[in-house]
């Protein structure tokens, strides 16, 4: 049952997407969002969704698992749409009750809505084409310099590694010690929400001892093997930037310059009214 | 044939813990081991192997006595990673001591730790996954992996820091029988070929067959140091402190209970099988 958490899931490839240095993706992904806050325009998330449908495209990357790692906000998504539809001032659309839908709240609904998805769906897009060490390598590298006011950035980088490397060893142990209380007569699954959360309690202790341990022994395991923090450390597998990463980069530049020019400009306004 | 690993008289002793009083681990264990030797340690639970081998590579420093490898003393600080370089540690659960999730990016991670250079690393990554069997797992993803080949793994991670000693710490006690057999297979083809000094710590008596010199580890102390046969030779004390012979030895011993002639030092089954065939031949 816990089997089907996609969090930080990657699936191997070797497109265009795959290819591209993670540092190139992690910065595309930075702009990519400045992009998406800027917009205000109905053009402008136009222009976002386009990009990402071509990303998306370019990448192989099914569209129905980048839905399904929609699910888990469906609700914070509709309930800021919502919100948004009723609690925002401006022309009346329709009214019954005391409930009022403004013509202004339908459009905030909607591009909130646009903004999430298209948000979720990037990021998600990134840690689908990007292996976690590749995406850790890319981190520490771009975040290197900030070394130099003494953040541990190679200890934050191992850190997230060995967090990812061990997300399928804890899934496992806790499916099986699921089944083991399970066994013993534990429900999980009726009662109120109160009532399952303590049956949770004896499954995360014994979680938590063997998590402990777990840290305790991997310590000594990797003083064996001679780890000493990030100093003198080299790499098996270097980063390298590519061409192709210096084209994809200077594209998505245009494009967040072009988004956030435009918006302050106002070319969209004109453009609409060009249109009607 | 020169020293390989050496220690002086060396305790080791715990601090109290809440709920239990202050152990002394190990109290005045002197041996010497020999390059390219290959030895098992037994002794029943809590006899302090685990802290004798951290002793080795200078993760534990013992409390008196000294520990040198190779002739340098553990408890000097500019060593420290020459020394862990030189005697590699596997331990019990594989998925402990697994730090990546790509297979190559794991056993790169001690040279990684070294500096050694980007060719280099990868050509003694190769090096190391070909001398475990485990070439063609390259990239893939160590939690897939069964447990004998994740301890191949974790053996072929030591590899790459061309080590001469190897301490495996009850590495095959969480495998089933395949996989024991295939880390074993794994660990005599690295002694034989390589030349490395191995030590091998098990509650596996049949594993002792391969020894050079097996060392009975009892509260502490050193209980007994010699061949495979002079050791299961003396099944009476080694019963007293709490171990048993090996299936092979045990047969013959019950053979010769029941009225057979037959030695009771033959450890391997092999010899075993032999000295059985030449009593009954009489
Ligand atoms: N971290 C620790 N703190 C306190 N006491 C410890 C610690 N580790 C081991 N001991 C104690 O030291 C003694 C020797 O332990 P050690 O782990 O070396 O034995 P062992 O021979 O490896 O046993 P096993 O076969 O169970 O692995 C035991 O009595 C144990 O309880
Ligand atoms: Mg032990």
């Amino acid at each position: 049952m816990l089997k089907d958490i996609t969090l930080g899931q990657f699936f191997p490839g070797n497109t265009l997407a795959h290819r591209l240095d993670p540092r190139t993706k992690l910065l595309v992904t930075v702009l990519y969002i400045v992009a998406l806050f800027s917009a205000r325009s109905l053009w402008g998330y136009a222009l976002l969704a386009l990009v990402l449908a071509i990303s998306v495209r370019v990448s192989r990357v099914k569209l129905r698992s980048l839905l399904r790692g929609l699910k888990p906000v469906l609700f914070i998504i509709a309930f800021t749409a919502i919100l948004n539809l009723f609690y925002t001032p401006g022309r009346t659309l329709v009214s019954f009750w005391t409930l009022r839908i403004t013509y202004e709240g339908m459009r905030t609904a909607v591009t909130m809505m646009l903004r999430i998805m298209l948000l979720i769906m990037g990021t998600f897009l990134l840690t689908y084409t990007t292996s976690p060490i590749r995406l850790t390598d890319g981190m520490e590298s771009l975040l290197s310099p900030l070394k130099r006011i003494k953040l541990p950035v190679h200890e934050l980088a191992m850190m997230m590694s060995i967090s990812l490397r061990f997300i399928p060893t804890l899934i496992e142990e806790t499916d099986k010690i699921m089944s083991a209380q399970k066994a013993r007569g534990a429900d999980f699954e009726s009662g109120n929400l109160f009532h399952r959360a303590k049956a949770l309690i004896p499954m995360l202790v014994p979680l938590f001892i063997s998590a402990f341990r777990r840290a305790d022994e991997l310590a000594t395991a990797m003083e064996c093997r001679c780890y000493h923090g990030g100093e003198g450390r080299t790499k098996l597998n270097v980063l390298r930037y590519e061409a192709r990463d210096y084209l994809v980069l200077a594209f998505f530049l245009a494009l967040a310059v072009g988004i956030v020019a435009s918006e302050k400009l106002g070319v969209p306004a004109r453009l609409s009214a060009l249109l009607v | 044939m020169s020293t390989m690993l050496k220690t002086e008289n060396i305790a080791f002793f715990y601090p109290a813990r809440e709920g239990e009083e202050a152990r002394l681990a190990l109290n005045g264990v002197t041996l010497a081991i020999e390059r390219g030797s290959f030895v098992v340690v037994l002794g029943h639970n809590g006899s302090g192997k685990s802290t004798l081998a951290k002793t080795f590579n200078a993760v534990l420093l013992p409390t008196g006595g000294t520990v040198y490898v190779d002739g340098m003393d553990t408890a000097d600080e500019q060593l420290l990673l020459e020394i862990r370089r030189r005697v590699g540690m596997v331990f019990q659960n594989p998925d402990n001591q697994i730090v990546a999730n790509v297979v190559e990016e794991d056993v790169a991670f001690a040279p990684e730790n070294l500096g050694v250079p980007t060719e280099e690393i990868r050509r003694r990554v190769d090096d190391a996954l070909a001398a475990v069997g485990m070439a063609k797992y390259v990239r893939h993803a160590p939690h897939l992996l069964s447990g004998g080949q994740k301890q191949r793994i974790a053996i072929a991670g030591v590899l790459a820091m061309q080590p001469d000693c190897i301490v495996l710490d009850e590495a095959t006690a969480m495998l089933d029988p395949i996989g024991r057999r295939e880390v074993l297979a794994a660990i005599e083809t690295l002694h034989r070929d390589k030349g490395i000094t191995v030590i091998l710590i098990t509650h596996h008596m049949n594993e002792a067959e391969h020894a050079d010199r097996v060392l009975v580890l009892n509260d502490g102390k050193l209980a007994m140091d010699g061949t495979p046969r002079e050791v299961f030779s003396r099944a009476d004390e080694l019963g007293a402190i709490g171990l048993a012979v090996p299936d092979t030895v045990a047969l013959l011993r019950a053979l010769r209970e029941g009225g057979l002639d037959v030695a009771t030092d033959a450890v391997t089954v092999e010899a075993c099988s032999e000295e059985i065939a030449r009593a009954l031949a009489h």
